[in-house]
C-alpha cells in the first residue's frame, strides 16, 4: 500500500506534469485506435464488395491491384458450369470522373450479381438492370452527390448514361458507387474480360479442391478464399501496415512523453530517492516506484484514449459525408492490444529513468544537506 | 536474581575503523586521514569537531553509504564492502538519524516510518505494532496520520528517529540530529534519543557541534583535519 501511496504522491505532486503525460499517452491511443478502426473497417467494406455473397474470388494471378486483373469472359462464363460452382459472378471495376467529383468508383455487374439482386432499391426497377446497356444504377450517396434522379443523363467519364435506378447498400464504397452493365463497362473501360469473379461454391468445403482445379485449368489465375484474399491482398497489407505505422508512430511520441516526465520525476526526486536507499530500498524496489509510476500514467492515459477514440469514431460516423466509410465494429482484441501497446510503451519509457535511479548514491545526494 | 551489566569496556566492538582514509575529487581533498575508532556494543559516542573534519563522512563510511579509499571498516565484527550489495545491511543493522529530518514531506508519519518495515518486507501487523511502540514512546501516537508538513520541526525529528529505529537497528547513526532545531527542541529532542537507543541497546554513534549535548554521552570523540584527536 505504502509503494502505491508513493507511486501516487509523486503523480499527484506534478499534476500538470502528469496530465500531460497521460494526454500524450491518450492522443496516442486514440490515434491508434482511430484510424486502424477505420482502416480495417474501409478494409472490411473493401472485402465486402469483393466477396458480396460468395466464398472465393478468381482473378488474375500476380496483379498488384485487382483493377489490372483481367479475368477472360470466356473462363468466367466456363467457371459457372462446374459442378462445384453455384454461381459465378463477374465483375469489372473501374475508377472514372464526374462533374465535380474526381473519383468515382464503378462496378460493372451482371444483372444476377448480387450486389444488384440483394440491394435495397430506393428509386427504379431492378428487373430492368442490364436490358439497356446506356442504363446505369447509382448507389445512393452517388446519386446525392451527383445530384441525379432516375430518368436523368448524366455525364459518367467520357461518356454520358440514363439513370435507370438508385439502391441503398450498407456498404460505403459501394453506395457511393456507379453500377453499369457488364458489356457496358467492358466497353467503357477497354476491357473483354471482368477484374475479377466471385464464387459461392455448393459445398465450402469443396473450396480446397476448387483452388486446385483453377490453377490446373487456368495456370494465369488465381482462387482465393474472402479471408486468404484479405491477408494476402497488398493493398490491404499496404493499408494495415500504413495504420499500425501511424499508429506506432504516435505511440512512440508518447512514450518519449512519459519517458521525458519520469526522467524529470526522477531528477526533481533524487533526495528522496537517496532516503529511500538509506531506508533499505532495493535497487528493484526503486525501480518498481519508476515503472509504476509509468505503468500508471500509461494505463490512464490508454483508458482515457480509448474513450475518447471511441468517441471520436462515432462522431466521424455521424458525419453524413461519411456514411457508410466508417465500420465503428470494435474488437475486443484490437482495444486490448491497443491498451497493452501504451501501457509496454510507456513502461518501456520509464527504463532509462529507473536505471538512472538505481545509480542514485544516498551518500553523495545526502552529503550536502 | 539481577544480571550484572558488563561495563562498555568488555562488550563486543560494534564499529571498528582501522586506519580508514577516504578523500573527494580523485584524491583532491583528503577528509580521513587515517581514522582508527571502536565503538562497543550499546555505546554512545559523540563526534565532535569543526565543520570539514571527516565526521559525516565517517558515518557514511560507517553505515556503508560509501566506501573508504584505504582503511577497513568493521561492523559487527564484518568488514563492510560497499562491492556487494549493502541493502540487507541497511534495512538490518543500521538506522540513519540526519540534521535535517528527511521525512518525504507527502506521505503522513506513519508512512514515513513504515518505509524501512516495506523495504525489509515485514509484516504489516508487526510493523504496525512497533510503529505504535515507538510513537507512544516519543510522544507522537496521535500525530500519526499527519502529514509531514503539519509537524513541528522538533515533531519531525521525532518521527525521524522512530523511523531510524523501526526495524530494531543494532546501530543507530546520526549526523547533528538536533542540529535544525531551536535550543529547547534541541535538549528534548536528544534526551529522546538517548532514551531510546538505552531502551533498544542500540549503539549510537553521532556526529555533533554541541558540546554540552556531547558531554552527556558515554564518550566523546574529538576529531579534526581528518584525524581523530582525543577520544
Amino acid at each position: 500500500m505504502i509503494f502505491v501511496r508513493l507511486i501516487l504522491v509523486n503523480l499527484l505532486r506534478h499534476r500538470i506534469r502528469t496530465f500531460i503525460s497521460v494526454a500524450g499517452i491518450a492522443f496516442s491511443v486514440a490515434a491508434m485506435l482511430t484510424v486502424v478502426t477505420v482502416l480495417q473497417g474501409a478494409i472490411g467494406m473493401f472485402s465486402g464488395i469483393l466477396s458480396s455473397g460468395a466464398e472465393m474470388i478468381v482473378f488474375e494471378r500476380n496483379v498488384s491491384d485487382l483493377f489490372f486483373s483481367d479475368v477472360p469472359s470466356a473462363s468466367a462464363t466456363e467457371l459457372a458450369t462446374w459442378p462445384m460452382v453455384e454461381r459465378a459472378d463477374p465483375v469489372l471495376f473501374g475508377v472514372v470522373s464526374s462533374a465535380d467529383q474526381p473519383i468515382v468508383t464503378c462496378f460493372g455487374v451482371t444483372a444476377t450479381d448480387a450486389r444488384i439482386r440483394d440491394a435495397e432499391w430506393i428509386a427504379g426497377n431492378p428487373a430492368e438492370f442490364g436490358r439497356d446497356e446506356n442504363s446505369i444504377a447509382l448507389g445512393e450517396r452517388a446519386a446525392t452527390f451527383l445530384g441525379a434522379t432516375v430518368g436523368q443523363q448524366i455525364p459518367v467519364g467520357h461518356g454520358s448514361f440514363r439513370v435507370m435506378g438508385i439502391v441503398r447498400t450498407r456498404n460505403g464504397f459501394e453506395d457511393g458507387g456507379v453500377f453499369m452493365p457488364l458489356g457496358a463497362a467492358r466497353k467503357f473501360f477497354h476491357k473483354e474480360g471482368a477484374s475479377a469473379v466471385t464464387i459461392k461454391l455448393r459445398d465450402k468445403s469443396q473450396a480446397g479442391a476448387f483452388k486446385a482445379a483453377v490453377q490446373q485449368r487456368y495456370p494465369n489465375l488465381i482462387a482465393l478464399e474472402d479471408a486468404e484474399f484479405s491477408r494476402s491482398y497488398s493493398q490491404f497489407k499496404i493499408l494495415k501496415a500504413t495504420a499500425w505505422a501511424v499508429g506506432g508512430c504516435g505511440l512512440a511520441l508518447g512514450g518519449l512523453g512519459v519517458a521525458n516526465t519520469m526522467i524529470m520525476s526522477v531528477f526533481t526526486r533524487i533526495r528522496e530517492i537517496a532516503i529511500l536507499r538509506v531506508n533499505g530500498f532495493s535497487n528493484a524496489q526503486i525501480a518498481a516506484t519508476i515503472f509504476g509510476e509509468a505503468a500508471l500514467v500509461s494505463l490512464a492515459g490508454a483508458v482515457a484514449g480509448l474513450m475518447i477514440g471511441i468517441g471520436a469514431l462515432y462522431a466521424l460516423k455521424g458525419i453524413p459525408a461519411l456514411h457508410g466509410y466508417i465500420d465503428v465494429t470494435l474488437h475486443p482484441a484490437l482495444v486490448g492490444l491497443v491498451a497493452l501497446l501504451a501501457v509496454l510503451t510507456g513502461v518501456a519509457g520509464a527504463v532509462y529513468p529507473a536505471a538512472y535511479a538505481m545509480r542514485i548514491r544516498a551518500v553523495e545526494a545526502l552529503r550536502f544537506e | 536474581m539481577t544480571t550484572e551489566i558488563p561495563p562498555p569496556e568488555t562488550k563486543a566492538v560494534t564499529i571498528r575503523a582501522l586506519d580508514v582514509r577516504k578523500s573527494y575529487e580523485q584524491g583532491a581533498i583528503a577528509v580521513l586521514k587515517g581514522v582508527d575508532l571502536e565503538v562497543r556494543r550499546g555505546e554512545v559516542v559523540a563526534l565532535c569537531g569543526p565543520s570539514g573534519c571527516g565526521k559525516s563522512t565517517l558515518l557514511h563510511l560507517a553505515g556503508g553509504l560509501d566506501e573508504p579509499d584505504s582503511g577497513t571498516i568493521e561492523v559487527n565484527g564484518r568488514t563492510l564492502d560497499t562491492r556487494r550489495s549493502m541493502v540487507n545491511f541497511l534495512r538490518h543493522e543500521v538506522g540513519f538519524v540526519f540534521q535535517l529530518h528527511n521525512l518525504i514531506p507527502d506521505l503522513t508519519m506513519e508512512e514515513n516510518c513504515l518505509l524501512p518495515a516495506v523495504a525489509a518486507g515485514s509484516s504489516r501487523l508487526e510493523a504496525n505494532e512497533r510503529l505504535l511502540t515507538l510513537a507512544t514512546r516519543i510522544g507522537l501516537e496521535h500525530r500519526l496520520r499527519q502529514r509531514i508538513h503539519k509537524l513541528s520541526g522538533g515533531e519531525r525529528q521525532r518521527a525521524a528517529i522512530c523511523r531510524a529505529l523501526m526495524n530494531r537497528p543494532s546501530i543507530l547513526l546520526a549526523d547533528e540530529p538536533t542540529g535544525a532545531l531551536d535550543e529547547r527542541s534541541s535538549a528534548a529532542v536528544f534526551e529522546l534519543l538517548l532514551e531510546l537507543v538505552r531502551q533498544e541497546g542500540a549503539t549510537l554513534l553521532m556526529a555533533t557541534h554541541d558540546l554540552t549535548l556531547a558531554s552527556t554521552c558515554d564518550r566523546v570523540v574529538q576529531m579534526h583535519d581528518g584525524k581523530i584527536h582525543e577520544d
